[in-house]
């Protein structure tokens, strides 16, 4: 395909490329001259316009829902921009795994401590944790394959989580109402001080990913050569499998231990489409997923018993779908335009040759 | 020849228990084109690995020019298999050979004007500039391996370790490689091959390190490619060669 367009292509004048995470934000001649920049304008319209037809649709904006919308969209930033990673480096099901093994924890954490959301978030890493590191000695110790030791540590530890959910809900203890929204998510559930919470945390493991930027690029695009130079390749894998745990526990409460992995794999799937440089992939990830988890979060403002976490990955999915379809170079229509205007060109224009 | 860029003493690599290089003593000295070659599941690349520390090894001594691996990291050149990584990156050429100089960079510090000059030197030198800015994804075979050994260049090693890197190259590409190649040796570098194509040996490499598990042979190709050794290293496989003319003594 396009042999032409990339002849068309190799004769355009060399520009200085970008080489700072900012720089690559400011080229404008991405894609064949397609700028994310438009994208950027577009979802920041959609957001504006998206404000008042909720409100004429009858969403009330009261302290919980702003409260809950603020959560979901700084959710959606940190997911999408921590989870493009495990887009890029092919472990969209490693996230699965990583967010059903945090049922448990969170089950153990509340026989100790009892409904302390610290606690139950600890827990619910611990056990992440705990769930990554069985399915590497899995699969470094036995000849089973990768997709088999997350299958089975994926379920084995969620029966557990729900084996134990069961027998809490079986205690009388009335705090213990709440702790099952940890499967499907309660965004309503979401305090202020939650949001504080995930603010800062998610500042700092951006800040780590900006700070150990080319380390972690290198590493995800070809690990092999990033340890024949000597870079501490296990600290790097460490600190990004951590990361990718606190987003899922922070993100558990929204969208729950089933969804979460939508949430984390969307918007990097969908920013994958619109580009070919990684730091505006992972910014374009940010936003689809701050859009996603804002907007998921208002429309089920819409009614009482509209699920939050589905609502938001519904709307994920919508837009990894339109990216798939519309983005230039690599989208359905692109390329179907594509392959019509190389057959009129090679037919001489208009003698089809069928 | 005193000194040896590569030097591997009782190497034994295994998995799971099923040895893929067996004892293996060898040596390469400083400046050659060295090629490692062996039929398929010779341990040809497993040896690389181990040498490289990709991989662990059950025993053996590795040095480079007389130091061990972790003092000698900054000498050492690699370029993977091409096969090894995804080439729908979202990234350019022009950025995967700016990987190269991550190392020398530094932690926390930004690619900067400096590096991207230093890249684009390396794309020119291996024919490449004019696709610096293409995603890698539109790049042919033959142009990710060249913006591989790119890569490599702008490392500016002593002793480069290359895995396959003929493999889905047309015959020009390849021609262009090893002209790079014996630039390197000019000017005093070592380069290790790990290669497959018999017919070319003679003509590409002075130095040949012959394996099959065990090692075969390794000396000067005029002393080793021989038709014994060969034999030895292949076994019944290699009746075909004459046919093919490849050219041993």
């Amino acid at each position: 395909m396009g042999v032409l367009g990339r002849r068309i292509k190799s004769a355009e004048t060399q520009r200085s490329q970008p080489h700072t995470w900012a720089q690559s934000l400011a080229s404008r001649h991405d894609m064949g001259g397609f700028s994310i920049w438009y994208i950027i304008i577009g979802i920041g319209v959609l957001a504006l316009l998206f404000i008042p037809m909720s409100m004429l649709l009858g969403v009330r904006y009261d302290y919980t829902l702003i409260v809950v919308a603020l959560g979901g969209t700084l959710l959606g930033i940190l997911n999408g921009v921590l989870g493009s990673f495990a887009v890029l480096r092919r472990q969209s099901l490693l996230g699965d795994a990583l967010s059903h093994a945090a049922l448990p924890g969170v089950c153990v954490a509340f026989l100790f401590f009892g409904r302390d959301m610290g606690a139950l978030l600890i827990g619910a890493g611990i056990s992440s944790l705990l769930g990554v590191w069985f399915i590497r000695i899995l699969t470094q110790t036995t000849r089973l394959k990768q997709d088999v030791a997350m299958g089975i540590i994926l379920t084995s530890w969620f029966a557990l989580g729900v084996a134990l959910l069961t027998y809490i809900q079986s205690l009388q203890t009335a705090s213990q109402a709440g702790l099952d929204h940890f499967i499907f998510g309660q965004a309503a559930a979401i305090r202020l001080g939650d949001v504080v919470l995930v603010a800062m945390v998610g500042g700092v493991c951006l800040m780590v990913v900006i700070a150990f930027w080319k380390e972690l690029k290198l590493m995800t695009f070809d690990l092999e050569f990033a340890q024949a130079n000597g870079y501490p390749v296990r600290f790097l894998d460490a600190i990004l499998s951590l990361l990718v745990v606190i987003a899922i526990v922070l993100g558990l409460q929204l969208a729950g231990v089933i969804l979460m992995v939508g949430l984390l794999i969307a918007p990097g799937v969908a920013a994958r489409q619109w580009t070919r440089n990684m730091a505006q992939m992972l910014t374009l990830a940010g936003i689809f997923g701050g859009f996603a988890g804002g907007a998921g979060a208002v429309i089920s403002g819409l009614d009482k018993n509209l699920p939050t976490g589905a609502l938001i990955i519904v709307v994920a999915v919508i837009i990894v779908f339109v990216s798939i379809c519309v983005a230039p170079e690599r989208g359905f229509i692109w390329t179907w335009r594509k392959r019509q205007a190389d057959a009129k060109h090679i037919n001489g224009g208009g003698h089809v040759a069928d | 020849m005193t000194t040896w860029a590569l030097e591997i003493e009782d190497l034994t690599v295994a998995y799971h228990s099923k040895p893929a290089v067996w004892d293996v003593d060898m040596c390469i000295p400083e400046g050659v084109l060295a090629a490692i070659i062996g039929p398929n599941g010779a341990g040809k690349s497993t040896l690389l690995k181990a040498a490289l520390g990709l991989i662990p090894k059950a025993t053996g001594h590795i040095t480079f020019y007389g130091k061990p691996y972790a003092q000698a990291r900054a000498w050492i050149g690699y370029v993977p298999p091409r096969g090894s990584v995804d080439w729908d990156f979202p990234t350019t050429a022009l950025d995967v050979v700016r990987m190269g100089l991550y190392g020398k960079l530094g932690w926390f510090k930004r690619v900067g004007k400096n590096e991207t000059e230093l890249a684009m030197s390396a794309l020119e030198q291996v024919g490449m500039a004019d696709y610096a800015h293409r995603q890698i994804r539109q790049l042919s075979g033959g142009q990710q391996q060249r913006t591989f050994l790119a890569r490599a260049l702008v490392q500016d090693a002593r002793i480069y370790f290359m895995d396959e890197p003929f493999v889905a190259v047309d015959a020009v590409t390849e021609k262009a490689i090893v002209a790079i190649l014996q630039s390197l040796r000019a000017q005093g570098k070592t380069v290790v091959v790990v290669h497959h194509d018999l017919q070319t040996v003679t003509e590409y490499f002075d130095w040949v390190t012959m394996l099959n598990v065990q090692l075969v042979a390794n000396g000067k190709t005029a002393e080793v490619f021989t038709s014994d050794n060969l034999h030895k290293a292949y076994g019944g496989k290699l009746a075909f060669l004459n046919d093919m003319g490849v050219e041993v003594r």
